[in-house]
């Protein structure tokens, strides 16, 4: 579905980073079935995460239970999700 | 930009940001607007409906030129299950009239006019910029800091969304909680506009808003929402963030389930889904206020929590612009004090309260404690749609009067009558 959003990637920067290391504590994972966009994926147990599909919402930053787990920014300047309709 | 040093710095090009630019700008004060977004609204979703009366205070008969999309003329409330819905309707053709009640209107064709107005009367617009932090000198907020750029103010606009980042750095206010948001999933699906029309049963460009509650949350508080634009419709779902950590549902597929309703997918067959989006949504009211002001700072529109969600009605965009009005009042004041001091800038707050935006949020503040009750969203939507239901039913069987029907459908969902006169009496009281 996301295939149909226009993305200007920043492929220098993700601008939200996880700590991999304190999501493994992490129990409920919550972050794998709140995200609007399902970015966040167990792959043999482990947390992984793209960031290139991010809406930016903001949803998993707020959810997460692991303080300092989710290093989250916006994008840089310009990058990006591209809203054409809103 | 560089050395000079504006009047006021304003972070977001969102509707309370660009209101306020535009109004300093039209006093001939010096604004920067920045954005981060690659063109203004380019970052901005809603549900999709404006309520007129803020900005036409501030830009008269605005319908002329802004690109809106529908007036809506006809109001829905939904309660809906799995199988079943059952709908109050109302259509008032004054509100296709001027001055229109409300438009739906879309973000990133919207913002983008509200922003060039600011620009128009003088502001500059800087867009592709993020704000990375604020500048202190002496305690107070100087300016804001993009990457290597450094820019001076007298007063900076936290007019950065919800999530305010800008705002929590300048320690107005707290990480959010998640019970304090919700989350927005919105698809926008492409129709011709006369199919539009005729499948919602409006004549010429008339736009419809409807509201759901029930199984398109699966009981979570929350609700669906529709509204129909020119050529295309907006549809999704708002849940509580802390709902959404708690329970193991999908915002993306809710708004699956929810478009393949029986209800709903008539309505959108044959249409093609152009964008997928998700937004949060402040919903707690007064209770997540942060403090308005500081020495050199101001906050604004969803920074400051300003989203009334009653169910039957959804309002951020006009208290958005009004607080961005108020905000401009206030920094002209200042300016004309020379004093840009948390003691100059606290009128802020009284204005807030003359214009409508602290009167309405105080008038609603005991609404978020309401809609949190989990009944609303299974047990009502449940007993509504199967006694309406059981009502247009005739199948052969001893009749019921409608009082034995109410009866036996409160006992088989398991609702007492003394719950239910309370739930009613508080929702009165409190919406
Ligand atoms: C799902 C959903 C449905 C809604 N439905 C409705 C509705 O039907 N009717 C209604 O009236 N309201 C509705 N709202 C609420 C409404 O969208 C908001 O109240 C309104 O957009 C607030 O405007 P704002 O200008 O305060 O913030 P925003 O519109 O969020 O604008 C903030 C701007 O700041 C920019 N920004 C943020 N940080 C930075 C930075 N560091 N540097 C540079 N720029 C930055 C962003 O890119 C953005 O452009 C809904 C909201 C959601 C999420
Ligand atoms: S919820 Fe937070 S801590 Fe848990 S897995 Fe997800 S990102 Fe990691
Ligand atoms: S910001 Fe929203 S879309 Fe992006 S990863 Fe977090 S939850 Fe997913």
């Amino acid at each position: 579905m996301l295939g149909i959003n226009k993305f200007a990637v920043d492929d220098e920067e993700a601008h939200i980073v996880l700590k991999k290391e304190l999501c493994a504590l992490c129990q409920a994972k919550p972050c794998t079935r709140a995200c609007p966009a399902a970015l966040y994926t167990l792959k043999e147990g482990d947390i992984s995460f793209d960031y290139a599909g991010c809406l930016e919402c903001g949803t998993c930053r707020v959810i997460c239970p692991q303080k300092g787990a989710i290093n989250w920014q916006y994008p840089r300047g310009g990058f990006g999700i591209i809203f054409r309709y809103g | 930009m560089g050395e000079d040093k504006f009047t006021a710095i304003i972070i977001g090009a969102g509707p309370a940001g660009s209101t306020a630019a535009y109004l300093l700008a039209r006093e001939g004060l010096d604004v920067l607007l920045i954005e981060k977004g690659a063109s203004p609204g380019s970052k901005n979703m809603f549900g999709g409906r404006m309520y007129s009366h803020a900005l036409q205070q501030i830009m008269p008969d605005f319908w002329e030129e802004a690109p809106v999309e529908r007036p809506v003329v006809r109001e829905v409330i939904t309660f809906i299950t799995e199988d079943r819905s059952l709908s109050i309707t109302c259509q008032d053709e004054s509100w296709s009239r001027p001055p229109y009640h409300s438009f739906t209107l879309l973000r990133a064709e919207f913002d983008a006019w509200l922003a060039a107005k600011a620009e128009e009367a003088g502001a500059v617009l800087a867009y592709g910029i993020r704000v990375d932090g604020l500048l202190m000198e002496k305690g107070r907020v100087a300016g804001v800091r993009a990457g290597t750029d450094e820019m001076l103010a007298d007063v900076v606009i936290a007019a950065d969304g919800v999530n305010s980042i800008i705002a929590q750095q300048a320690g107005l206010r707290k990480e959010l909680e998640p019970c304090q948001v919700a989350t927005g999933a919105k698809e926008v699906i492409a129709l011709p506009p006369e199919t539009i029309s005729q499948r919602f049963q409006v004549s010429g460009n008339g736009g419809v808003a409807q509201l759901f509650v029930g199984s398109c949350t699966k009981g979570m508080p929350g609700g669906g929402f529709l509204y129909t634009n020119k050529n295309t419709i907006s549809l999704g779902v708002v849940v509580n963030a802390a709902a959404l950590q708690q329970n193991q549902y999908r915002p993306v597929d809710l708004v699956e389930d929810f478009k393949a309703h029986p209800h709903i997918a008539p309505l959108i067959e044959g249409g093609e889904v152009v964008e997928y989006s998700a937004h949060l949504v402040p919903e707690a009211g007064l209770h997540m206020m942060p403090q308005l002001y500081g020495d050199g700072i101001l906050v604004v529109g969803d920074a400051a929590g300003f989203v009334l969600n009653l169910g039957y009605q959804v309002r951020g965009m006009d208290l958005a612009i009004a607080s961005g009005a108020a905000a401009a009042r206030t920094i002209k004041e200042a300016k004309s004090k020379g004093d840009f001091s948390r003691q100059s800038l606290s009128c802020y707050q009284e204005y807030l309260k003359e214009s409508f935006v602290l009167r309405d949020m105080e008038a609603y503040k005991n609404a978020p404690a309401f809609l949190e009750n989990k009944r609303l969203f299974s047990a009502y939507p449940q007993l509504a749609t199967s006694l309406a239901s059981k009502m247009f039913t005739v199948d052969g069987n001893q009749p019921v009067h409608l009082l034995g029907k109410i009866i036996d459908q409160l006992k088989t969902n398991q609702v007492g009558w003394f719950q239910l006169a309370c739930d009613a009496w508080k929702g009165g009281r409190v919406l």
